[in-house]
């Protein structure tokens, strides 16, 4: 590995640009290192015995700095909202350790894992299963409040929640209304309020606009970057969209069946994608320009190999079109490739090959 | 486009009455269907776009719908044609893949006999036969080792090979024309980028007419050679893939382009975003539907409905705004050099918005 010793895992510090008053300093607020979620296989009713395990996450190593917004980018299956609720701590990791602000969150309990709620925050998906139904969304957004005993006082409560509903661009009059009186982007704003009540260090974006209509995503994802500024957040956003990533990421990490198999800056990485699996995933991205219509590209062939029994050593090579024999034998690790990313690849991509798989970079 | 179209929607309406009133989905649209040629209808939920394909079809026809205009298919008019006939020209003639491939297959039949099912219902041959032709269509998709994978159940595919069962399915009676409903968003972006590839291959093969229906510009730009890009029930803006995405007029065609964030832009660009939520389709807005949540908006655009016009007298370019063609082409081409609404509303002079 040719990155420094100190700061293994986050290459080159991120460019902040103009938009983003980003305090990026390069201090890592959660370090991620080897991180590991096996799912048990079980065969048998009435004593169950494993015989197998769903590979999820399979040894997972990278930082989030303080300030930053990390985009995770993968396909179905490959991880990503695993690794989200590890960091979170809403699995429990078969391996590995996680740091928030240099202390091991990975074996906390009790109290000291409740604080470290108070730090860290999730908005989910799906705007619809994430509220409850029955409750008025002052009463979700207060929840946060009532779990961890502050804001006690009935009159300051409804004031925060209403602040907040301000905040994040919701009238404080609806207070007493109910979630189905809301549509989808007003129902991820709610839930954007209450990840925001604790005022958290960390806030883990899991697709946080894949189930809004198009004209919705965007007033979403400005929100999420204003929140950003205002509130000094790191940011993790997890997405599968390309484009949405990097229009809100300053790195990013690409995983495949559990690993990450490129990270780096977004200009790096969507400049000169250095992983066969980056390039593949950039090739398939449908640009918004006919002109573009009948452009070379590599499709990849057949489907993701089950994580329950993934291929050996490179995880890719069974769909990699530059796989040699080497790849089903040596895993190659993560290092510098000389473009700036992280690339876990035996035969990174070249400039040449990028233009012959018609992946248009525009960083 | 010399060819004569293979099908014409003209002024469809389709109202649902339901509790809360009567829901006006499909609000007068017309478009044509050109042979070997794929039209794009682009929107979002609840902008009709669905239930016009489905109405062609004949699927709305249970819900207690009122339809009216016409749907004319070689000089058949769809809308007014009986279920017993109808019948003979879906799933054949006219074929349609959905969404969700997974719903779309029943769970306990093998893939096998729901093929051979779809050629059955419209060809007068035996069982041996229609499993030889399920087997050849299943190659023809791209599913390794069909003469085996015949014989799996639903599950046993992942969702781009189901995607592929589908349009195999909708292939067993070479139909005319293919709709295609939203046919890759339940799917990862490797495999999307797959099936559309297996469409464009198949209409070269087969020449079939195709309709995707989608909320995705990428996708359109990507398939369409014509692009219909409705709103509440309306289409507000039609012409061919290049001049929409060379010279959008439609200030809502505008924000699908603007409000995503796309690969070509640049990195770290503002998105220009629609304020506000779709409208609700059993009390649409008065006047031009999109006029609330409109940045261009003028004061009497809340009461005069526009309709939809050539850009200039004879243009294949069709936009539904009050707004001049001329101011229009300024305002879309301050937006692309970056800028936001209100910043083009004042370098091109309009008055202030009043939404």
């Amino acid at each position: 590995m040719s990155a420094t010793a100190e700061d293994p895992f986050g290459n080159a510090a991120a460019t902040p640009d103009g938009g983003r008053a980003a305090t990026t300093t390069g201090e890592a607020l959660v370090e991620v290192r080897d991180l590991t979620k096996h799912f048990p296989i079980t065969s048998g009713i009435l004593f169950a015995r494993q015989v197998g395990a769903v590979k999820a996450v399979d040894g997972v190593s990278f930082d989030v700095r303080r300030g930053e917004t990390l985009g995770i980018v993968g396909e179905t299956g490959c991880g990503k909202s695993t690794t989200a609720r590890l960091v979170l701590r809403l699995l429990e990791p078969t391996a590995g350790e996680v740091r928030f602000e240099g202390e091991d969150i990975t074996h906390l309990r009790g109290g000291a894992l409740k604080a470290l709620r108070r730090e860290a925050q999730m908005i989910f998906q799906d705007p619809y299963s994430s509220l409850n139904p029955r409750k008025t969304i002052g009463s979700i957004i207060a929840e946060p409040f009532a779990v961890h005993g502050l804001e006690k006082d009935k009159g300051a409560r409804k004031r925060a929640v209403q602040t907040l509903m301000e905040t994040v661009g919701l009238n404080p009059e609806h207070y007493n209304r109910y979630p189905h009186e809301f549509s989808g982007g007003q129902r991820q704003r709610i839930g954007v309020a209450r990840a925001l009540a604790l005022k958290p260090k960390l806030l883990i974006a899991d697709e946080p606009v894949s189930a809004l209509d198009v004209s919705i995503q965007a007033q979403v994802l400005n929100l999420l970057r204003e929140m950003q500024r205002e509130f000094g957040l790191t940011v993790v956003f997890i997405a599968h969209d390309l484009s949405v990533v990097r229009h809100m990421c300053d790195r990013v990490a690409v995983m495949y069946l559990g690993k990450i198999v490129e990270v780096g800056p977004g200009d790096s990485l969507y400049g000169f994608p250095r992983h066969p699996y980056t390039g593949a995933l950039l090739s398939a991205v449908p640009v918004p320009d006919p002109s573009h219509h009948g452009k070379k590209r590599r499709l990849l062939t057949g489907d993701v190999p089950s994580p329950a029994n993934p291929p050996s050593a490179c995880r890719f090579h069974t769909r990699c079109p530059k796989a040699q024999p080497v790849c089903s034998v040596d895993d190659p690790p993560l290092e510098d490739k000389g473009s700036g990313t992280l690339t876990a690849c035996h035969f990174p991509l070249t400039h040449a090959e990028l233009e012959q798989m018609g992946v248009r970079s525009a960083a | 486009m010399s060819d004569e179209p293979l099908l014409r929607v003209e002024d469809l309406k389709v109202e649902f009455a339901t509790e809360d009133g009567v829901v006006h989905a499909v609000d007068g649209v017309t478009y044509q269907v050109f042979p070997g040629r794929t039209l794009g209808i682009v929107g979002e939920s609840g902008s009709g776009k669905t239930v016009a394909s489905l109405t062609t079809l004949g699927l709305t026809r249970l819900q207690g719908a009122r339809i009216s205009g016409r749907i004319l298919f070689e000089g058949r008019d769809l809308v007014a044609l009986p279920d017993s006939e109808l019948r003979t020209i879906r799933g054949n003639e006219i074929a349609m893949i959905f969404q969700d491939p997974l719903s779309s297959l029943h769970p306990l039949y093998k893939i096998g006999r729901q093929l051979t099912e779809a050629v059955l219902a419209h060809r007068d041959v035996s069982k041996a036969k229609a499993r030889e032709r399920a087997i050849e269509l299943l190659g023809w998709v791209g599913i390794p080792d069909p003469g085996r994978r015949i014989d799996d159940y639903p599950h046993e595919f992942s969702g781009g090979m189901r995607q592929r069962v589908m349009i195999a399915m909708a292939l067993a009676n070479d139909p005319k024309i293919l709709i295609a409903d939203e046919p890759t968003t339940a799917l990862d972006v490797t495999v999307q980028a797959q099936i559309l590839a297996l469409m464009e291959r198949l209409q070269e093969e087969f020449g079939m007419a195709i309709v995707i229906i989608t909320h995705d510009m990428g996708v359109v730009a990507e398939m369409a050679d014509d692009i219909a890009v409705m709103y509440a029930g309306r289409i507000v803006e039609t012409a061919s893939a290049d001049m929409v995405f060379s010279g959008p007029e439609h200030p809502y065609t505008w924000g699908l382009l603007r409000s995503i964030p796309a690969l070509d832009r640049p990195r770290g660009e503002d998105l220009v975003p629609i304020p506000g939520t779709p409208p609700s389709l059993i009390r649409p807005p008065s006047g031009c539907h999109f006029h609330p949540r409109c940045a261009y908006a003028q004061p009497d655009h809340a009461r005069i409905d526009p309709s939809l016009d050539p850009v200039a007298p004879g243009s294949s370019h069709y936009v539904a705004c009050l707004l001049s063609s001329e101011d229009r082409r300024r305002l879309w081409a301050e937006l692309q050099a970056g800028r936001q609404p209100q910043q083009a509303i004042a370098e091109v002079g309009l008055p202030e918005a009043t939404a």
